[in-house]
């Protein structure tokens, strides 16, 4: 019985042997069953915007010869569908001559329960929450003039079938909850959003009226902005604040140390292994493996169980993050970084919870030792040019450092770097590290996942603000 | 081959008949069916093949103001019906809407034109292949190209939209594209740049020793850059960020952004917005365009609009639910615009070149610093300096920065425009923004 084909004419017998038949000259390979469900309940200015459901369930056939990948992927489930993703991926590898490798380490670790959160809560109760949200917003200054709140879930079961009829199976829960807030006072408007999720129930997260929490943080961060002064341009001293901004890591270093980038020497890291890239003190892991993260998974979309994989320790390089293929051809074994958004797309090497470790120093001393410079607390999205190294992010809460003080709120700046060259410039490392709320997404190839990301404090000598103000 | 017309709509009649039995007073479906092929080289070797056939579908349920909607791939007439039954179940219990609605009837499109979105061509994967060839041998040439990565990608598309009032209609649409991305390297640096074609038609793309030449060129240029000081400096957009700049202008008339009061553009109607020379078109019956449509997402027809006329903002684009909210008519634009484009200034790319003796060229931008909301815009940017009208050398590591309502103002427009994408714009000169390097 499989519940990804059990209403097609497809046996288990079937799909093994069309399986085991298509991969036999093939170096690996798998098929990869998904049946995703998925909702969106969103509050927008002051109605109920969205209440939508998606039920997707289809399948992505790979088989790889040396580094060649062939894949073909349907939505329609059946015996003539499969046989023609088969005959697809053949007629791209005919002349293949390899060995299957079987080896796929297991595991008895699960990182997540079991659950659909999206059945978990009634829609009714959701629907509560939002309007709490919103009432709790307006009611509580009039310069709200825009608020917007969600929740979305994901509900999420694979099952990867592998030649000789090898089944590994995953249920993955994901949730997000979301508030926006827009004010605006004196002709100025800003906004501020904050966010919390998991791999866990609606509910988890929402105790203690939890909501009011994040409702407070999203107006906290739109105030701020409201007095915020335009921000300076230049090349400056930088403080981040612990948690989120650790995305800077994960822009700068995280995908300059993706196995794929490596293989094709696209990376300004292919030829650093084993050198310092970063100032000592400075380490960096990916970890798949914290219970119940936005970004951890049990096993990768390969099959291969996640791991917590050390990328540079104490500033030298020490691994990159791999999938099999990418492993295969460099002689070292997959991380367990092996994801894809969904059947529709293949796999690539990813990162999952990207984190910087604790050092000694705190906020203060860093805050301190600066003349003049910024302190960011907050960013939005972020971006990287693999090759040329140059990365950007854009600052949400950012505040001017003078003479050791921390002076006015600045606007939301971009700021850019050099990745290979950034984590050298880093002077402290601070005691109190953090994990990011829950609410971070990766796009690389049009793949969007869900990652996260930890940091400490830190302190990074010089870095080019892109303000207005020169 | 992908579904033909009569099986998709079918499966619409078949969701709109389950749903009005149910109790839906209002139904919209769409339901469409995509197939594309991909083959990716690089380094001159086959890379990967990819081959995707999806079906999907969604819908739309309102019982009078109340609405909510749902969507599948699985479209067996089994899962539609569980489908169906809950979404009806789900807007039952959510909260009515006074804007909620189907389209006015009098405004859903009646004549459908041929606009020529799809040729009936096949490239086997064995002829995409050749193309790949051929265009990476060109890529490769010089010696500094040190890696090559590229893709051609076929793809057909069908759908049918249709709902409770009797609008059923859907056309077929193909394209065709291929790309190259080049990394160059010298004693100095290791730089990326690309070069992509997209056509409705095969024989319209560009062919791949061009493709190839323009690729190696555009990176090769790149080596051994230099980071500039920080400075006010006149910034010339090339073509290809100078449309993500009107791209973010239609996000910020989108009627949502306005209805909710989150775009700087709100209340700017019959406004002047932009230099007093600049028009903004959008047309959606180009024949062969890339952004055209015979109707759109909600079955509206939709007409050319001119949305700047000689600097004045004189149109937002309009969807139902957020036109009712506003008190306007659906324009045809709940998919947002067609073939945008700035009509094209007065003075050659050279003339543009000379404006000012010292300028930033910028070729690519990174990060997502663009807030809708004020208008803030403040982006990481690779490039040229330009002396003199003359190429000096390439720039990276910089920021860009500015607020669209002084930008807009002080956009000047070579007339070298030309319709590659859905969205158009000239190289574009900015005066007065501020550049942030060391």
């Amino acid at each position: 019985m499989s519940k990804f084909f059990d209403k097609s004419d497809l046996t288990r017998k079937d799909v093994d042997g069309i399986v085991s038949d298509t991969l036999k000259n093939c170096d690996d390979g798998e098929l990869y069953f998904e049946d995703s469900k998925s909702e969106l309940i969103l509050l927008d200015d002051n109605k109920i915007k969205s209440s939508d459901y998606s039920s997707d369930l289809g399948f992505g056939f790979r088989a790889i010869s040396k580094d060649v990948v062939a894949y073909s992927h349907s939505n329609e489930i059946s015996k003539d569908s499969l046989k023609n993703s088969s005959e697809n991926l053949k007629s791209t590898l005919k002349s293949a001559k390899g060995t299957y490798n079987h080896e796929i380490s297991k595991t008895n670790n699960k990182f997540y329960d079991d659950i659909n959160p999206i059945d978990q809560k009634t829609l009714s109760s959701k629907l509560e929450v939002l309007n709490k949200v919103n009432d709790y917003l307006r009611k509580k200054d009039g310069i709200v003039k825009q608020v917007t709140t969600s929740f979305s879930g994901e509900h999420k079961s694979i099952e990867i079938i592998r030649s000789g009829g090898e089944v590994l199976t995953d249920v993955r829960p994901l949730i997000r909850f979301n508030v926006s807030v827009m004010l605006e006072k004196n002709g100025r408007k800003e906004t501020g959003v904050y966010g919390i999720g998991g791999r866990q129930s609606y509910d988890d997260y929402l105790k203690k009226d939890n909501w009011k929490n994040v409702c407070e943080e999203a107006y906290r961060i739109a105030s701020v902005n409201l007095d915020s002064k335009p921000a300076p341009a230049g090349e400056m001293k930088v403080v981040l604040g612990p948690g989120w901004p650790a995305i800077l890591i994960h822009e700068a270093i995280g995908h300059g140390l993706e196995g794929d980038f490596n293989r094709k020497k696209t990376s300004a890291f292919h030829n650093l292994m084993g050198q310092k890239v970063a100032s000592e003190g400075v380490t960096i892991v990916d970890d798949g493996t914290i219970d119940k993260r936005r970004g951890s998974l049990t096993i990768d979309d390969e099959g291969t169980p996640t791991e917590r994989t050390v990328l540079i320790e104490n500033g030298i390089l020490k691994n990159f993050m791999q999938d099999r293929l990418n492993a295969r051809l460099m002689n070292t074994r997959s991380t367990g970084s092996g994801r894809r958004e969904n059947y529709k797309h293949i796999v690539l090497p990813r990162m999952r919870n990207t984190m910087m470790l604790n050092g000694k120093q705190t906020q203060d001393e860093m805050i301190k030792s600066v003349d003049k410079g910024i302190f960011a607390v907050s960013f939005g999205g972020g971006q990287v040019d693999i090759t040329s190294g140059k990365f950007v992010f854009n600052c949400t809460e950012a505040y001017e450092i003078n003479n050791g003080k921390i002076g006015s709120p600045i606007k939301g700046a971009t700021l850019i770097g050099d990745g290979p060259s950034i984590l050298k410039e880093v002077t402290m490392v601070g005691n109190d590290m953090m994990l990011d709320p829950g609410i971070g997404t990766c796009g690389k190839a049009g793949q969007g996942v869900p990652v996260g990301v930890a940091q400490p404090s830190i302190l990074i000598d010089k870095m080019t603000v892109g303000g207005t103000k020169l | 081959m992908i579904k033909n017309q009569e099986h998709l709509k079918l499966k619409a009649s078949y969701c709109i008949d389950l749903a009005k039995k149910l109790g839906a007073t209002d139904v919209s479906v769409t339901v469409g069916n995509s197939i594309s092929e991909t083959v990716n080289f690089r380094n001159k070797a086959l890379d990967e093949s990819n081959r995707s056939d999806s079906l999907a579908i969604s819908i739309q349920t309102y019982i009078d103001k109340k609405k909510s909607s749902i969507s599948s791939s699985n479209l067996l007439d089994e899962n539609l019906k569980i489908l169906i039954e809950k979404c009806y179940e789900t807007t039952k219990i959510t909260p009515e809407d006074e804007f909620n609605s189907l389209p006015d009837k009098d405004l859903l499109a009646i004549d459908i034109k041929d606009l020529n979105l799809y040729d009936e061509s096949h490239l086997e994967n064995d002829k995409k292949i050749d193309y790949l060839k051929e265009l990476e041998e060109t890529v490769s040439i010089d010696k500094k190209i040190v890696n090559t990565e590229s893709g051609f990608t076929e793809n057909k598309s069908n759908f049918i939209l249709a709902n409770s009032d009797g609008f059923c209609n859907g056309y077929k649409t193909s394209s065709f594209s291929a790309s190259c991305v080049a990394v160059a390297k010298d004693e100095n640096s290791m730089e990326r740049d690309y070069e992509f074609t997209r056509r409705c038609h095969l024989k319209d793309i560009i062919d791949p020793k061009n493709l190839g030449k323009i690729a190696a060129e555009q990176t090769i240029k790149k080596l051994s850059p230099k980071k500039i000081g920080s400075d006010k400096i006149s910034i010339i957009f090339d073509k290809r960020i100078a449309k993500e700049l009107l791209s973010s202008f239609a996000s910020a008339i989108s009627s949502s952004a306005i209805a909710r009061g989150t775009s700087f553009l709100k209340n700017k109607i019959d406004q002047l917005i932009f230099s007093e020379s600049i028009n903004v078109f959008d047309k959606p019956d180009l024949i062969k365009g890339m952004g055209s449509q015979c109707f759109d997402y909600e079955g509206v027809k939709s007409g050319a609009l001119k949305l700047v006329e000689g600097g004045f903002l004189k149109d937002y684009l309009v969807d139902t639910y957020n036109g009712k909210k506003l008190n306007l008519k659906s324009n045809g634009r709940s998919g947002g615009s067609t073939n945008l484009y700035f009509e094209n200034g007065k003075i050659s790319f050279e003339e543009l070149l000379n404006i000012n003796s010292r300028i930033l060229y910028i070729t690519e931008t990174i990060g997502h610093g663009t807030n809708l909301v004020t208008g803030d815009y403040s982006v990481g940017g690779t490039g040229f300096l330009v002396e003199n009208g003359e190429f000096k050398y390439p720039v990276n590591e910089i920021t860009i920065a500015g607020n669209f309502n002084d930008m807009f103002k002080n956009i000047t427009l070579a007339n070298d425009l030309d319709f590659r994408y859905s969205v158009n714009s000239p190289t574009m000169m900015i005066e007065g923004m501020t550049v942030a390097g060391k």
